[in-house]
């Protein structure tokens, strides 16, 4: 019992991670129908930035902030650039093919994705970055349920993807925006015939599913500490995967999907294999 | 040259009868190769869509010296045109006696093989497969098993290359099955995991629990491989040397070139390209698509098997490293870059994709080719006048640049802490290169991208204006950074090719411009 409530944590942890994600995925496909595979290097950019910033402002001899103060901006820096990055993305490798057929697109995704990895290489090293939490976020060492140890990252983690996505959810059904979102999803022909600016809807797509990649990679990186230029390629595939097993193109879905392939995750690690993390592709 | 495979058979077979008029996609490739005079005759009798589709071809003739010399290459007879080719790359190793050289030789031709087979999937079919890598490996593995002490098995060849290729060919059949009525972005995803599994399943291989058997067994060998893989033997010919595999290749390449031309242009051909083309308008054609499909996916695989085979055997083991995303992606930059579809423009594309990281490798061969492509782009796409001019300004640029970096006294490398040959004589004289070589070129990478990103916004002059100081950017960041990482430079160069020809040239260099029907 006390095994299944640690991984059922875990896999709880690791399933809102990929929530974010696929919701990513999700947004994305539903209104351009593309399929981002640069996505998880987004996100792993996302985590780099996070760890530029904690290692930028803190420390656990000299800390330039409270802690807390530290984690915001660590989470508003990491989704602000990787916002950014995937605006930037649309505008140079998507917009100029969005009426090409459609592997080009495909192919274009592919280039990005080998870029980012390779211009992370570049600047950062091949040395895997440790986010070293314990130490430079000292709160505890979290409370117990019986003989299962909740510690506060994973509780953090939780609680702010249950946020993100709240929020998400609420600007999808009930702003203008999200009107716009759902028009374009639709059909965008009608929607550019009821006004609506397709650009600008698609641009903020980008930016509201970028910046969730990137607060995902900053939530991987408190949680599981290592960070590496290569962390974005599989980390995106399971994002993927929960963004087809919720039903691609769904916002509800997404989030389901992804807390199963979380959960499944942490089970069959826990269970069938003790060291190799499974890939849980036979799903599809 | 695109003309070759890819539009023989629709000019003949969608050929007007009694001058009536094409529509739909079936006009949609033409023949390049007529000159205006029938283009223009034709012009009266053939539909809007082929018009269209010949756009390029009407207005590309006779500009510049590319043109001219393709003119004059199309216009002599096919056997001259495969043929001169081929006897250079038939003399090619009675030229050089270079070990290295051949081996990438060996390299071009495997990769050329593989390209083929890539070809026939996604340049015929149209089938986005991104799990095509995995059938590399699995002939690799397959004949590493049959013909290594790993099992303790040595097959002779006649018997384990074709249970490879068989082998690989049902793995192929195994993966298209369930598969077969997803497109698109779906066959790609489930092809992308299949390449995934493959991995994965490699790397688990060295310890399988076999029922009966009370220890795992080692099958694969995990991440170490398997390695004293016995070469090729036929007739009692023992392949052992680079240059025996160097012509063992080619022969297989000219038998594909040739096997393949003859299928491109038959029935089955055709109907490929429909399918790929539009699966609905093939199926309502009669075209039997699911069946076709599932032949695609098992030709591309038989031939990946096979240059598996010979990989293994030329590289005495395997390893799972060889069969993962990046080779994947260097592939699909091959047939894209050359233009999928076409024979001509794959293996052109596999030269080009399977040369050129060999050549970056080579610090001074990448700067060469790297100014020579600069100046060549700069001059090519603007006005000679103009290119001209913009050209000098990079160069007042650059001494500007060294004035001002020496001013404020930046610590500098001398000319021959970093540089060689003849360029390197000129440009010690005139690139500033500072000693943190990290710091300034991270710093100038980073702005760099930034300026490219400027640069594509801006419009008319400013852009004119800007691009001396890009230019200046752009060498900057490769000699002080790009050039001390070969491996990585590729990669990011290749990643950067692929975007670019997608917004540039979609269609690649020998493919054909699709037009759509709306």
């Amino acid at each position: 019992m006390e095994f299944f409530g640690q991984q059922l944590v875990n896999g709880l942890t690791l399933g809102s991670v990929y929530a974010l994600i696929a919701l990513g995925y999700t947004l994305i496909y539903g209104v351009l129908q593309l399929l981002n595979f640069a996505h998880g290097d987004v996100y792993m950019v996302g985590a780099f930035i996070g760890f530029f910033v904690m290692i930028g402002l803190g420390g656990p001899a000299a800390p330039m902030v409270p802690v807390w103060l530290m984690i915001v901006a660590m989470f508003l820096a990491a989704m602000l650039g990787s916002g950014i990055l995937g605006v930037l993305i649309e505008q140079f490798a998507y917009r100029p093919l969005r009426n090409s057929p459609r592997i080009a697109p495909l192919i274009s995704a592919l280039g990005v994705s080998l870029f980012l990895q390779n211009a992370v290489l570049l600047l950062f090293g091949p040395r895997i970055r440790d986010y070293a939490t314990t130490e430079y976020i000292p709160i505890g060492s979290g409370f117990s349920i019986g003989s299962i140890r909740l510690d506060p990252m994973r509780i953090l983690v939780v609680v702010l993807s249950v946020i993100l996505m709240f929020v998400l959810v609420r600007l999808v059904n009930r702003t203008r925006f999200g009107r716009g979102m759902r028009a374009v999803a639709f059909d965008r022909e009608a929607a550019v015939m009821m006004g609506i600016d397709v650009n600008r809807v698609v641009v903020l797509t980008f930016f509201c599913a970028s910046a969730l990649a990137g607060a995902a990679g900053v939530m991987v990186g408190l949680v599981f500490f290592n960070v590496s230029n290569f962390m974005g390629f599989l980390a995106g595939l399971k994002g993927f995967t929960a963004a087809v097993v919720g039903g691609i193109g769904s916002v509800g879905g997404a989030m389901v999907g992804g807390l199963l392939i979380g959960l499944l995750e942490a089970f069959a690690t826990g269970y069938l294999s003790a060291n190799r993390p499974t890939r849980s592709p036979s799903s599809l | 040259m695109s003309g070759d495979d890819s539009s023989d058979g629709a000019s003949v077979d969608g050929a007007p009868v009694d001058g009536a008029p094409i529509t739909g996609s079936d006009a949609i490739s033409g023949d390049p190769g007529s000159g205006p005079e029938t283009l223009a005759v034709s012009a009266l009798n053939i539909g809007t869509d082929e018009w269209v589709a010949q756009h390029e071809t009407r207005t590309s003739t006779g500009h510049g010296v590319g043109a001219r010399v393709n003119a004059l290459w199309m216009s002599g007879p096919a056997a001259v045109r495969w043929g001169l080719p081929l006897l250079v790359f038939v003399l090619f190793p009675v030229l050089v006696s270079d070990g290295y050289l051949l081996r990438i030789g060996v390299n071009l031709g495997l990769f050329a093989l593989l390209a083929l087979g890539l070809n026939v999937v996604i340049g015929y079919a149209g089938l986005l497969d991104l799990g095509f890598v995995a059938f590399y490996g699995c002939g690799a593995y397959a004949y590493a098993l049959l013909s290594s002490d790993k099992l303790g098995v040595h097959l002779p060849t006649w018997l384990s290359v074709p249970a490879a290729v068989l082998f690989t060919a049902l793995i192929g059949l195994l993966v298209s099955l369930p598969s077969r009525r997803l497109s698109g972005d779906y066959l790609a995803i489930v092809t992308l995991f299949f390449g995934q599994i493959f991995t994965e399943l490699v790397l688990a291989g060295d310890a399988v629990s076999l029922p009966g058997a009370s220890d795992p067994v080692d099958i694969t060998g995990g991440a170490n491989g398997i390695s004293g893989v016995s070469g090729w033997s036929v007739f009692g010919f023992s392949f052992n040397t680079n240059r025996s595999y160097y012509y063992l290749v080619l022969f297989f390449v000219v038998v594909l070139v040739l096997g393949l031309g003859r299928i491109s242009r038959s029935r089955m051909g055709r109907a490929w390209r429909a399918i790929g083309e539009d699966p609905l308008a093939a199926a309502s054609m009669t075209i039997r698509v699911n069946r076709l499909k599932l032949l695609a996916f098992v030709v591309g695989a038989g031939i990946a098997g096979l240059s598996g085979t010979i990989f293994s055997a030329v590289q005495v083991g395997v390893y799972a490293s060889s069969f993962d995303l990046p080779m994947l992606i260097l592939l699909y930059a091959a047939v894209i870059l050359g233009g999928s579809g076409s024979l001509p423009g794959t293996l052109i594309g596999a030269a080009i994709m399977s040369v050129l990281p060999e050549v970056l490798r080579q610090p001074t061969y990448s700067e060469l080719l790297f100014f020579v492509g600069l100046v060549a782009g700069v001059l090519w796409i603007l006005k000679p006048k103009i290119g001209a001019l913009v050209l000098a300004a990079t160069v007042a640029v650059g001494f500007a640049i060294n004035i001002v970096l020496l001013a404020v006294g930046v610590p500098y490398l001398s000319a021959a802490e970093w540089t060689q040959g003849v360029i390197g004589e000129l440009l010690g004289r005139w690139l500033f290169v500072p000693q943190d070589r990290l710091l300034w070129g991270n710093v100038a990478f980073v702005l760099l991208i930034i300026a490219v990103a400027a640069f594509s916004r801006m419009h008319g002059r400013a852009k004119m204006w800007f691009l001396p100081l890009l230019l200046w950017l752009s060498v900057f960041v490769w000699m002080v950074r790009l050039s001390t990482e070969a491996s990585l430079t590729r990669q990011l160069v290749i990643g950067a090719t692929l975007v670019v020809l997608m917004i540039a040239r979609p269609q690649g260099i020998f493919g054909k411009q699709r037009v759509e029907v709306l």
